[in-house]
């Protein structure tokens, strides 16, 4: 089958945010239901500054591990949990999303017990191509180290990935685009260059 | 602005009328909410505080930036020559676009195999998108403003397949340049019939179709005299997350491409030339729209597909 070549990206911009945000596209579930929990985190340039205009998607699987394919992210209904979100960042650099914690998924090089993760795209002016990355639960040390992501990476470079557990069971998880504690970003083609951009 | 004695507003500054027009524009949209305006709010504020920032680019001349631009352009030039691969997306390090300094991760993307939920896409169907949204020029009471425009393509994926049954999202300034957002502060008027945000769901054979109003170029502040081509932005979604995309589509012979940092951040000439339309008459419609087609490319899927995701079955479960 002859392989097509990609339409590049480009920068979300500054103006999306009369375009991207919808009523509720930060609730996966509506705040305070049972089961539902906190992700929040914030998002730093390279500099340590705050940034208010990125925008971040979370796609992950239920809490049994399901991955569900039901319609209605846009108009939500307030029981249907479609397991996509999207949150643009206030002044402050300040993600906010309701979801639930991810279950192991079966389907995973490790089956069952694997470690669930919630996949990550982000999209921010100044950033010409969106980037793609995970937030890792922070329980279950045996699956983490099993992990075939985390165990490729040296050890100060898995803390990127892995969120904090907060003390009312939220989850707290900060992007650095740039910097010292950059956060790792993947690459599911195996073709980037050094200057970020794919051959 | 004031009441007169009909009750009919009339504003009495350019910007005063802008402010009512923008006002009037967002409140007429069926798709906001107060909730993300108060975010639009928050983020003029922030602006205000970065702006000693853009003044320090704003000194920047065209010609500082287009030689950065060429400089860069003529390396990557010897490294095809010495047979390297051509680059088929932008450089997340473009330096000439400044807001890209401190915004690119300087650690090489990590190659990693995509995971059970990478492998699949979120799904959206009719409940979340009505046909209606398509037509960004009945949005309001009247005609927008501009030159009418019909703009359809397919979205594939890397083998050829149709993305079916998916969401594209586009959004774009009117015809005079100006975005509803209150951070855009080019003084060119606002279009009190013009939102300029659409969605669709593709089609099975994954066609999408928007009718809207060719955006005009507009001014910022990347360096001074600073330009951007027309375009229309694009967000799109595959049949695995792994392919979500966000990118713009510009249109055939503008003069803004060499000096736009931007368009010039995808460094080779084929890849750049993917981002822009075709003038397509078979489209253009008599008396009523000219016609641009443009088919978007995803990433090759790495899942193992089944017929009926393959017919496009997955991702709309209206009945």
């Amino acid at each position: 089958m002859s392989k097509l070549t990609p339409t590049p990206g480009q920068t979300v911009g500054p103006f999306y945010g009369y375009a991207l945000p919808f009523t509720k596209d930060n609730e996966l579930l509506a705040p305070g239901s049972p089961g539902s929990i906190r992700l929040q985190g914030t998002v730093y340039d390279g500099a340590g500054h705050t940034i208010p205009d990125a925008i971040l998607e979370i796609w992950q699987p239920d809490a049994e591990g399901n991955v569900v394919q039901h319609t209605g992210s846009l108009v939500r209904d307030g029981y249907t949990f479609t397991g996509w979100g999207r949150s643009a960042v206030g002044n402050t650099g300040i993600f906010t999303f309701t979801t639930v914690n991810p279950g192991p998924t079966s389907e995973g090089p490790t089956g069952k017990g694997s470690a669930p993760f919630i996949s990550v795209a982000v999209f921010a002016r100044g950033l010409m191509n969106r980037l793609f990355t995970r937030i890792y639960l922070p329980e279950n040390e045996e699956a983490l180290a099993n992990d075939p992501l985390l165990s490729s990476l040296p050890e100060e470079r898995r803390k990127t990935v892995i969120a904090r557990r907060d003390p009312d069971g939220g989850l707290t998880w900060d992007l650095r685009l740039q910097g010292p504690d950059e956060t790792v970003f993947l690459d599911f083609q195996g073709s980037s260059t050094e200057t970020g951009a794919y051959r | 602005m004031t009441i007169d004695a009909h009750g009919t507003h009339r504003a009495h500054s350019a910007a005063e009328q802008n402010a009512a027009v923008q006002d009037s524009a967002v409140q007429d949209d069926a798709w906001q909410d107060a909730a993300w305006q108060d975010e639009n709010d928050e983020l003029v504020a922030h602006a205000e505080a970065h702006a000693a920032h853009v003044l320090d680019a704003a000194a920047e001349s065209q010609a500082d930036i287009s030689a950065e631009i060429a400089a860069l352009g003529e390396a990557y030039h010897r490294e095809l020559k010495d047979g390297a691969a051509p680059e088929t997306q932008p450089r997340l390090d473009f330096a000439p676009y400044r807001s890209s300094l401190l915004r690119h991760p300087t650690k090489s993307l990590h190659h990693a195999d995509p995971e059970t939920i990478e492998l699949y896409s979120p799904a959206f169907g009719h409940q979340d998108v009505h046909a209606l949204e398509s037509d960004l020029t009945i949005q309001h009471n009247g005609e927008p403003l501009g030159e009418r425009i019909i703009v359809a393509g397919k979205v594939l994926d890397g083998d050829g397949r149709p993305v079916a049954g998916q969401l594209v999202e586009i959004w774009q300034a009117n015809a005079a340049g100006r975005y509803v957002h209150k951070r855009d502060q080019h003084p060119a008027p606002l279009d009190p019939n013009f939102t300029g945000v659409g969605r669709c769901i593709t089609g099975p054979d994954g066609s999408y179709r928007f009718t809207t109003i060719k955006p005009g170029a507009y001014p910022w502040k990347n360096h001074l005299n600073a330009w951007r081509p027309a375009h229309i932005h694009f967000s799109l979604f595959g049949q695995e997350f792994t392919q979500r995309i966000v990118t713009q589509m510009y249109f055939p012979g503008d003069q803004l491409f060499p000096l736009d940092p931007i368009y010039q951040s995808i460094v080779d000439q084929d890849a750049r030339d993917r981002l822009v339309a075709n003038y397509d008459h078979e489209l253009t419609q008599p008396e009523w729209a000219l016609g641009y087609t443009w088919d978007i490319i995803l990433t090759g899927s790495k899942r193992t597909w089944t017929e009926n995701e393959a017919f496009g079955d997955a991702g709309d479960d209206e009945e």
